[in-house]
């Protein structure tokens, strides 16, 4: 017989196998699909997960779309270890992308060497804007943090759509909803030659590494983990939770605002609608898959952005819908979340039927 | 504005009411057992698709709903075992749905996206479309709009007046009370559960069968949140809900009615404001901190393990 027993201590193993069970489970569940559909399985899964890092032009087109799935899950990570559910990462990405073209465009063809780090603080402060007022609303009237952030993503969806069909519209754009082209002053540089890998992948590692800091080394961070594991203790121990809300979440709103920015001024060049394919919906999923960990989101955003590559090669080369990323992003939450069944329980066998 | 114009904005308040009020009726029996489920959007969108393909396949809108109703229960059971068996976090869990039901229904609708079917059509209630602007504006709709009527009042008196809706209430309050007196809770949150999804998967079919007989991705546009918000708008109430529904319906054809008054305003700025409305309303709402723990089922969001005392 084989039933559940309860853990009398978490699983430190299984918070590590299951990431990459849960991996492995998406793949199957992925392999079954595609023979369900009448594709071949192994070359579906080449073209998904091999393809993308089987080029150097590739590689760096992945740490591309590493970037801003990065930014946004780190800060996403110390949200929700703090026990805030911001949602809003995309509506903060978009905004920081909203901001900084407004900046870049301000500029114009200046060769003035501020115009860059201004564009960029103007996307991040964008991006803080963004998630200040939710938690504003939150602190302060008590709203629901998950419905309003959600709600500031739509809201930053069509105030930018609005923006490039009216004030930032390319006057010279033949009336494309999108703005003239940013001067090279206001691009971010890339790293390598031969490659659009940018400044502003330099920027989400490094963010990591300054939000693992964060977490593991400072006071700040002993009050984030005290906070998201026992409330009332660190009510009692006499932290501040509105002050650690605002650090938190403004941290996390200046790094998708940041990640906005970056991608306007990195490897598109102008605002254009479609900033984002969702990426801050799916650094949600990275950082559950990085298990909250800022270091562990370097890892997770790596393989989703391969996911993100392996799409639009999927739907270039075998004609599958590009929505198949955001399926199994769906999928592999699913097999997480149950993995994570595991860390506090186990299965036991036994010979005897137990009652 | 004259009269008749009125009439046609209360209308069209009514018809886009009414997919909102299918999903917020679910999710707030839903979350009276004291679960939230935040794959609404996520139920709703496969109901849309599926019920699309089944109309479209079979000729029968009829159908298309019966099959939006069958996806949005399934959709719902995956959330129920992760959160119910296996005591996953409720909020990632149906986060998780909502980005798995985004992306398979743009998988599997990629097909018939621009196809086009042959809906519900309106059907005036004789006798009552016939009085004056009630009749038109509540009357003289499709065979869903007044399935939704039905259901606001059965709702109302299962969960007011049965025991099945004390049952219901008293696993959300305290469901480790609820246990102790012999009422299986698992069951009664799976079954919440379930209910929750075939509203949802009602309310994706009402959207591609009547309130526009196509699929597009993301057709919701964010309506299953909406509802979420609804729910709390509403403080768990059934009657609020339909009121509620109603009044979100007039802020999505606000537009309308500024053309009415003659004004002229981005369509893009007026696409905001349903979620501009939602954020408003929720603040007011919220504002009072003790009147929503009162309100609010004493349980929601939180897991029960049956191993556990309390």
């Amino acid at each position: 017989m084989i039933h559940i027993q309860a853990r009398t201590e978490p699983s430190s193993l299984m918070k590590i196998a299951s990431p990459l069970l849960a991996i492995a489970l998406t793949l199957v569940f992925g392999c079954v699909l595609f023979s369900a559909i009448g594709k071949s399985p192994t070359q579906a899964l080449h073209v998904l997960l091999i393809a993308p890092l089987a080029d150097s032009y590739n590689i760096g087109e992945m740490f591309v779309k590493m970037g801003p799935l990065l930014l946004c899950a780190v800060g996403l990570s110390l949200c929700y270890r703090a026990n805030l559910w911001n949602i809003g990462a995309e509506g903060q990405l978009l905004a920081g992308a909203l901001g900084g073209s407004a900046m870049a465009l301000y500029f114009g063809d200046s060769n003035s060497l501020f115009a860059l780090p201004v564009t960029l603080l103007a996307g991040i402060v964008s991006g803080m804007l963004w998630a200040a007022i939710p938690t504003y609303l939150k602190l302060r009237f008590n709203s629901n943090l998950i419905l309003t952030t959600i709600m500031f993503n739509y809201i930053g969806l069509y105030l930018l759509i609005w923006a490039v069909h009216g004030p930032l519209r390319d006057p010279q754009g033949f009336g494309f909803p999108e703005s003239a082209m940013f001067a090279d002053a206001t691009l971010l540089p890339t790293l390598f030659e031969s490659s659009r890998i940018h400044l502003g992948v330099a920027f989400a590692v490094i963010s990591a590494f300054i939000a693992w800091f964060i977490l593991s080394k400072s006071h700040l961070g002993f009050q984030i983990r005290v906070f998201g594991s026992d409330e009332p203790a660190a009510k009692y121990a006499g932290f501040s939770g509105k002050k650690l809300s605002w650090m938190v979440m403004l941290f996390a709103g200046a790094l998708a605002g940041l990640a906005g920015v970056s991608e306007t001024t990195g490897p598109i060049g102008q605002l254009v609608p479609n900033v984002s394919p969702g990426y801050g919906y799916s650094a949600i999923i990275v950082a559950y898959l990085g298990r909250l960990h800022p270091l562990g989101a370097i890892l997770a955003a790596v393989f989703m952005a391969v996911l993100y590559m392996g799409g639009d090669l999927a739907q270039i080369e075998m004609g599958i819908p590009v929505a198949v990323v955001s399926m199994f992003q769906g999928v592999l939450l699913f097999f997480l979340l149950a993995c994570d069944f595991f860390i506090n329980n186990r299965l036991a066998f036994s010979n005897q039927a137990t009652n | 504005m004259d009269s008749d114009l009125i009439v046609q904005i209360l209308f069209a308040a009514v018809k886009t009411g009414t997919p909102l009020l299918f999903i917020a009726l679910g999710e707030v029996i839903c979350e009276k057992s004291g679960i939230l489920n935040l794959g609404q959007e996520g139920m709703m969108l496969m109901g849309a698709v599926v019920g699309f393909l089944a109309a479209y396949g079979t000729g029968s809108a009829g159908l298309g709903v019966l099959a939006a109703m069958i996806m949005g229960c399934i959709m719902s059971l995956i959330f129920a075992v992760l959160v119910l068996h296996l005591g996953a976090n409720q909020v990632a869990t149906g986060l998780a749905l909502t980005i798995f039901g985004t992306g398979l229904s743009a998988f599997i609708g990629s097909g018939v996206v621009g196809q086009t079917i042959q809906g519900f059509q309106p059907i005036a209630i004789p006798l009552l479309s016939d009085i004056p602007f009630i009749g038109r504006i509540l009357f003289s709709h499709d065979i869903l709009v007044y399935t939704s009527f039905a259901m606001t009042f059965i709702l109302m008196f299962v969960v007011y007046k049965t025991r099945i809706g004390l049952t219901l209430t008293a696993v959300g309050e305290n469901p480790h009370a609820a246990n102790a007196i012999g009422i299986k809770v698992l069951r009664v949150r799976y079954l919440a559960v379930m209910f929750g999804g075939v509203m949802a998967g009602i309310s994706g079919a009402y959207m591609s069968l009547v309130y526009t007989p196509m699929w597009v991705e993301n057709m919701t546009a964010g309506r299953g949140w909406i509802a979420l918000a609804l729910v709390v708008f509403a403080s768990w109430r059934i009657g609020r809900i339909m009121l509620g529904a109603y009044l979100f319906g007039v802020a999505s054809i606000m537009h309308l009615v500024l053309q009415g008054l003659g004004w002229s305003i981005s369509p893009n700025l007026l696409a905001m404001l349903p979620y501009v409305a939602t954020v408003i309303v929720m603040v007011i709402i919220s504002a009072d901190k003790f009147k929503e723990k009162l309100l609010a089922p004493r349980s929601l969001g939180k897991t029960f393990d049956p191993r556990q005392m309390a």
